[in-house]
């Protein structure tokens, strides 16, 4: 295993920082997130094409870039870094692990080169409204009439659901809900009939959340039915993981800000970074946040490297960037101080990603049991 | 003359050795003959027992005496600190006196920096050294002294000037500890063991030759001191294995080993043995218990986060490439280690974390753990010294006012006992 990043993977993360420093200032993201739409469809086409951040990790074969998660998380630590408001989690990492993972080889050609290049915008819809992500808590049926199949239920805070041209949905094609057996994947157009798609007013309003409702909506099945179980679960673990780097470049890019606040604030006729009570914060702000990120790192190097403890990883490396992302943003607030709890201020802004963070792909109690039922059972 | 080479090395040491290791000798015989031969410190100058090799070269040459089952010089306890600080700073006559008896292990080494009323505040040292007649006569108490009741030497920093700024008052002596004026008494700590020393120092004497360069230089060479106890700082684990063979040579080192080793015999437990959670929960059926297993998980998630970041500390030190912040955050991340794993062996323990000893989980194991994490924290620099070093010279905040370095060391506040 790896501990450091090669100079072709600097220099990328290099010219992804530069990009985004540029298109995703706070006054952009301030702009998206109060757009339905919550993207800038020139940025997403020049991110996706000439970039390639898209289709980072998708094989050349299917009109990708060829490269591993690692990769990809560098291109989402930088995008959590910058907040950046654009379907790449949903699409980049969430509709295209899935399809890569679940879907037959015809499948993969007919659908990841338009996913690749940002033409289509997929998403994938696993919780429902216990908002839990993982087969055994789906109970959404799915029915079929000779090839076709429909689906009648409820998916719920389903990333950029309500914009995304194409939709990945779990369903049941047998077993009820706790068994994780009997899950299939299916694939529905974003403007199926019988879809109806609404917008959730979120916390984190630059994290696009949808509840969609199916009636009779006819979906393609993708993969082998009733099969859909192991590769959802490979899906969630890559997505914890590629979140886990999403949210470590929130984090530090809040003690940046902390820090440059802190030396730069003046009261009692000195710089408040100068008092030990936030010298110690910080001291523990960057313990969490340099922690956080060598669990993201090496998880997300160890999918490429084919470990075997991929379940163990994603939850050891979700739950320690977000209890990480969290608590950094809560002294980010803190050291601002009055003026860290103003609209105006751009604290707020990750502290809400943070929040939104904590919960998404599962909590960190969740992570935890998890990483327990694999260490100890 | 031929290019040094790391396989021009080997092959020569090889041949030494071939030529040279004998197992029968005594352990001080044969390190004169290791000695004499410059092996023993082939990074040192030839003046002084040494080859004049580069510093990386070191290593190759102990893997060779290593692989020969031959012993290399004396490593344990003070000793290499004492050493490096005379080679770099010692006179002729310090040098001429006190190396070879340090390489060969026949003069054992303390050092006597901390005081009760100087601990994270080192250079706050006011153990006083006065010139009367032709001797200095020295007052004052040290603490935390390890092996002082076996040492020989000690390396003193004491007080000669009390008009000077506090660094520049202080001078480096070589002092003999065997003599009236040098009381040791062991220290028990809360863990009941005694790992360290008290030592009082009443009317003590050091000729004024045993003092190392100048007054007023004492804290720059205390600071060479700690540089050295900072890069060796994993060289306990060297020296951790002595070779159970009979002859006397392996007697001697593994006696000389094992005085030197035991006041650590504890600081595994001090670090929380995270190792021993998930077998003491099975064993205990708390592994059930979802509460626990939430602070299992946490403690299992902290210490693998941090060894990971060692990992990546030690691999951008490996690739030459500047070290990211990562590799100042080690000391704190297994403080936080040890407390998790102390709060999460008492849950899993419950009623018995009141027991000790044959009485208690794993012969006292685990009740040793529980009395012995709060040493990790404060030990080699407190947490809070360690938060202060990260905010200061990592993230660059700026650093507090002084009131102790801008006056002679006798006007700065003390502790009322000192």
């Amino acid at each position: 295993m790896k501990f450091s990043f090669s100079d072709e993977q600097q220099a990328f993360r290099e010219s992804i920082r530069r990009f985004l420093a540029d298109k995703s200032p706070t006054t952009e993201v301030r702009r998206l997130m109060e757009t339905d739409e919550g993207c800038d469809r020139a940025v997403w086409r020049q991110l996706s094409q000439e970039l390639g951040l898209t289709g980072i990790a998708i094989p050349e074969a299917y009109g990708g870039q060829g490269f591993g998660i690692n990769e990809l998380a560098i291109a989402l630590e930088e995008a959590g870094r910058a907040l950046l408001c654009a379907p790449l989690f949903a699409s980049g990492v969430m509709a295209a692990t899935a399809i890569l993972k679940g879907a037959t080889g015809a499948q993969k050609q007919a659908l990841l080169p338009a996913i690749a290049s940002g033409e289509t915008v997929a998403t994938l819809a696993i919780a429902e409204d216990a908002g839990r992500w993982e087969a055994s808590a789906i109970e959404m049926m799915a029915t079929s009439s000779g090839d076709a199949f429909r689906l009648n239920g409820t998916k719920s805070f389903v990333l950029d659901g309500h914009s995304a041209d194409q939709i990945l949905v779990a369903a049941r094609t047998g077993g009820a809900g706790g068994d994780a057996d009997g899950v299939s994947l299916f694939r529905v157009s974003g403007d199926a009939d019988g879809l109806n798609k609404k917008l959730l007013k979120s916390t984190d309003p630059t994290r696009k959340l949808a509840r969609l409702t199916f009636d009779n909506v006819e979906a393609e099945l993708i993969g082998t039915k009733g099969a859909a179980a192991a590769p959802l679960r490979d899906t969630l673990d890559i997505a914890a993981i590629c979140l886990a780097n999403e949210m470590v470049g929130g984090a530090e890019r809040l003690l940046e800000s902390a820090i440059e606040y802190a030396n730069m604030r003046v009261q009692f006729g000195r710089p408040i970074g100068s008092f030990q009570s936030l010298k110690h914060k910080a001291a523990d702000m960057l313990l969490d946040v340099e922690l956080a990120k060598s669990a993201a790192y090496y998880a997300a190097a160890a999918v490429d490297e084919g470990d075997d403890d991929i379940t163990a990883l994603a939850s050891i490396s979700k739950s320690a960037a977000a209890d990480a992302y969290m608590q950094t943003a809560i002294h980010t607030v803190q050291i601002h101080g009055g003026i860290g709890f103003t609209w105006d201020n751009d604290t707020h802004l990750w502290y809400k990603r943070a929040k939104s963070s904590e919960v998404f792909l599962g909590t960190s109690a969740q992570h935890r049991e998890r990483l327990m039922q694999q260490t100890i059972v | 003359m031929s290019e040094i080479t790391e396989e021009s090395v080997r092959a020569e040491v090889r041949a030494w050795l071939a030529e040279n290791w004998d197992a029968s000798l005594s352990l001080i015989d044969w390190r004169n003959r290791l000695i004499d031969s410059g092996w023993g410190m082939p990074h040192w100058p030839k003046q002084w027992y040494g080859r004049d090799l580069p510093v990386g070269m070191a290593a190759i040459v102990e893997e060779e005496i290593e692989r020969a089952g031959a012993i290399g010089v004396a490593k344990t306890g003070i000793r290499p600190l004492a050493a490096a600080t005379i080679l770099v700073h010692g006179t002729d006559y310090q040098k001429e006196k006190y190396l070879r008896p340090n390489l060969t292990g026949e003069h054992a080494w303390c050092q006597l920096f901390s005081e009760p009323g100087s601990g994270s505040d080192l250079a706050g040292a006011a153990t006083k050294a006065e010139l009367k007649g032709n001797k200095w006569v020295i007052n004052g108490q040290k603490v935390w002294t390890t092996s002082a009741h076996v040492a020989d030497y000690g390396l003193l920093l004491a007080r000669t000037n009390v008009d000077e700024v506090k660094h520049k008052g202080l001078a480096y002596f070589i002092i003999d500890m065997k003599q009236p004026g040098v009381e040791v008494v062991p220290l028990r700590q809360m863990n009941g063991h005694a790992s360290f020393n008290q030592v009082f120092l009443t009317n003590a004497e050091v000729p004024p030759e045993e003092m190392v360069e100048q007054e007023g230089e004492g804290w720059k060479i205390a600071t060479t001191t700690l540089m050295h106890e900072r890069r060796g700082a994993d060289s306990l684990k060297r020296y951790q294995k002595p070779k159970d063979l009979p002859e006397r040579i392996y007697q001697e080192e593994a006696e000389e080993i094992r005085v030197a080793l035991e006041p650590y015999t504890w600081y595994p437990q001090r670090a929380g043995r995270v190792d021993l959670i998930v077998e003491r929960a099975r064993e205990t059926g708390t592994d059930h218990d979802p509460v626990i297993r939430q602070e299992i998980a946490k403690v299992l998630i902290l210490s693998q986060c941090a060894e990971w970041t060692a990992r990546r500390a030690r691999a951008a030190q490996q690739e030459g490439r500047p070290q990211g912040p990562e590799g100042s955050l080690g000391k704190l991340a297994s403080s936080y280690v040890a407390k998790a794993a102390n709060n999460v062996h008492t849950m899993i323990s419950g009623a018995d974390a009141m027991l000790t000893g044959e009485d208690s989980p794993m012969g006292g194991v685990i009740a040793e753990v529980l009395v012995s994490t709060p040493a990790i924290s404060i030990a080699g620099g407190t947490d809070e010294i360690q938060k202060n070093i990260i905010a200061e010279r990592v993230l660059k905040m700026p650093k507090e006012p002084r009131t102790d370095t801008d006056r002679p060391f006798k006007d700065v506040p003390k502790n009322l006992v000192s």
